[in-house]
């Protein structure tokens, strides 16, 4: 079993889960609380990775991050070298990808704490971040928890963005998903079946945690 | 100076601001608040039929909602007025606030519900302060418990503590203890004017319970479809409206003549002396003064008689009389009582024989206090 492939997995799905803590808790506290009237066009935006291919949306990533495009090259003369077939491409593609896995269970979250706590709490004199750290988050903890074990999950077993943004260069880029693909390429099954059950044992433990926490995992696919 | 800090020195000089409202807010074309009122210093009931509007007036003035027009002031801190533009933002406004539901922080214990607005003052005041107000609503032995884990009638101590821990400027108050035993009920209203004994800020009191206006008995505004209809003590605005036409009268065999000579406002009732008798009647309330000429009928069937001074009665009146005359009248037997004033009353043809009713003879008339109705003389 390739285990370098198997912890590079793990710390980029590591690493998205908490940078889509970060990004994720404005954009789900944005989706809930706002009354813009096109906020279902910015809904829509944040779900499209559901259902996009994973090649489709690894492809625009790949293309994006690419010395032709603006970004691309911003980053280049940065950095002196590009950010595709890179670990911190990979990072990129992959919080756009599991973007609303995170998103998604926090604004259903955060929509259903009591209007009258968030009133209460301003009536006490509290700022919206007080309100928000010490009312909303505390009472989101079952959301908060369902987002960053779902983003995790879906991070270390996704595989077509990886291969678009990524290709396959050990160390830095093959993560575990691209190793099972490889060892079947090579009628290595024995080998693809370990990383695989390694893979399946971590999902399933995952999810089982996640629905003895929280029963209510159902309502992470509802929209608020 | 900020609006809080203003508001801040104002209570601590325990200055007596008056809450000034006087503000329209539309709600399509079937209802619209439209009320202007000035709330001193002291418990205002807010008494209406739910939908009246009540809820809405108390979100406007904490800044929950914003009125389409006019202007709402603490003394002289505009909350808020529409011709200037100005929407001081809730939680600058300083006013206190028990919701209905009370919406306590479910994840916070007590004392930490009532800490939550104290995020600003130095630990060691915040402590006392916090203290001082667990004290004087009794619940320091709750200070640990989170609210799912107390009663009711200790929810609301929490709440109000919460809302009072700031030293607000006014304190809004809807339906806090609708759900509550009238024992723990009044517990707590004591609580909160000793409280308001050293504050001395303007308390909105939401209620739709006509018994909470009698008990609190101060000042009551009454509000209806989004208007205030009446305003007074709560003897004055509550009474039942003079009840009794003309024509609902007349078929009262007793009708008198009468003058109140007293008011008992915290028990609904009153007394009235019968013409230029000495007979006393207690009365049911009505909008009236001391002196007010009123007319009173009794139903013959009404009044009871006895033969010996009846004790232990719920019935309020007994009046020693003596029989003047008996007459049958197909089955009812018409008695009439001189008692003063001349009394008829019904009785049975076998009441008449079981007590030996004879012109003369020495009775008692007893009349309940709600037989008596009530109309201007």
């Amino acid at each position: 079993m390739d285990w370098q492939a198997f912890w590079l997995s793990v710390r980029l799905a590591a690493i998205v889960a908490a940078i889509l803590v970060a990004i994720g808790m404005p954009i789900a506290y944005w989706i809930a609380y706002s009354r813009w009237q096109w906020k279902f066009l910015a809904e829509a935006v944040v779900a499209l990775p559901i259902v996009l291919p994973p090649t489709v949306l690894g492809f625009y990533v790949l293309v994006a991050l690419g010395s032709r495009s603006p970004i691309g090259r911003w980053w280049q003369s940065l950095t002196g070298h590009t950010l595709a077939f890179t670990f911190t491409g990979l990072v990129i593609g992959s919080v756009i990808y599991s973007l609303p896995f995170a998103v998604q269970p926090f604004a259903t979250a955060f929509a259903a704490v009591d209007s009258r706590l968030v009133a209460a709490s301003s009536v006490l004199g509290a700022s919206r971040l007080r309100t928000f750290f010490r009312v909303i988050l505390p009472l989101s903890i079952d959301g908060l928890v369902t987002g960053i074990a779902l983003s995790f999950a879906h991070t270390l077993g996704e595989f077509g963005v990886v291969l678009m943004v990524g290709g396959n260069i050990p160390g830095e880029t093959r993560t575990a998903s691209i190793d099972i693909y490889d060892k079947v390429q090579a009628f290595d099954y024995s080998g693809a079946n370990q990383t695989a059950l390694v893979l399946m044992g971590i999902s399933f433990v995952l999810l089982v945690l996640l629905y003895a926490f929280n029963r209510k995992l159902s309502a992470v696919w509802q929209w608020k | 100076m900020t609006d809080t800090a203003e508001a801040r020195n104002a209570s601590a000089l325990g200055s007596l601001s008056e809450l000034a409202v006087s503000i329209t807010k539309n709600f399509g074309a079937e209802f619209s608040l439209d009320i202007a009122c000035t709330f001193e210093p002291g418990i205002t009931i807010v008494f209406g039929p739910s939908g009246a509007g009540k809820t809405t007036l108390l979100d406007c003035i904490a800044g929950l909602t914003p009125p389409n027009h006019g202007r709402i002031a603490i003394g002289p801190r505009v909350l808020f007025a529409s011709e200037i533009r100005r929407n001081t933002a809730l939680r600058h406004r300083n006013v206190g606030y028990v919701f209905q539901d009370l919406a306590l922080f479910p994840h916070l214990s007590a004392e930490q519900n009532i800490a939550y607005s104290l995020n600003a003052v130095p630990a060691g005041e915040r402590r006392a302060r916090v203290n001082a107000i667990l004290e004087s609503f009794r619940i320091g032995h709750l200070r640990a418990r989170k609210p799912g884990e107390i009663s009711g009638g200790e929810r609301q101590r929490v709440a109000l503590a919460r809302s009072l821990v700031t030293n607000p400027s006014a304190l809004l108050l809807d339906e806090p203890l609708a759900a509550l035993d009238a024992r723990t009920k009044s517990a707590i209203i004591e609580d909160l004017r000793a409280w308001n004994e050293t504050h001395r800020v303007p308390i909105l009191y939401v209620t739709h319970s006509r018994e909470e206006v009698f008990a609190l008995g101060e000042r009551v505004i009454v509000v209806e479809h989004g208007r205030v209809i009446a305003d007074g003590t709560p003897h004055e605005v509550m009474s039942a409206p003079m009840q009794e036409t003309v024509a609902q009268l007349a078929g009262f065999e007793n009708v008198f003549d009468t003058t109140a000579v007293a008011l008992h406002e915290n028990q609904g009732s009153m007394t009235c002396r019968l013409g230029r008798s000495t007979v006393e009647l207690e009365t049911p309330l009505v909008r009236a003064e001391v002196g007010s000429m009123l007319r009173v009928g009794i139903r013959a069937g009404d009044i009871l008689l006895a033969v010996e001074k009846p004790r232990g009665l719920s019935a309020r009146n007994v009046i020693e009389g003596r029989i003047v005359s008996l007459e049958q009248r197909d089955v009812i037997v018409v008695a009439r009582v001189d008692c003063g004033v001349e009394m008829e009353v019904h009785l049975t043809i076998a009441a008449r024989e079981a007590l030996s009713f004879q012109p003369g003879k020495k009775v008692w008339l007893v009349v309940k206090t709600h037989s008596c109705h009530l109309m201007r003389g």
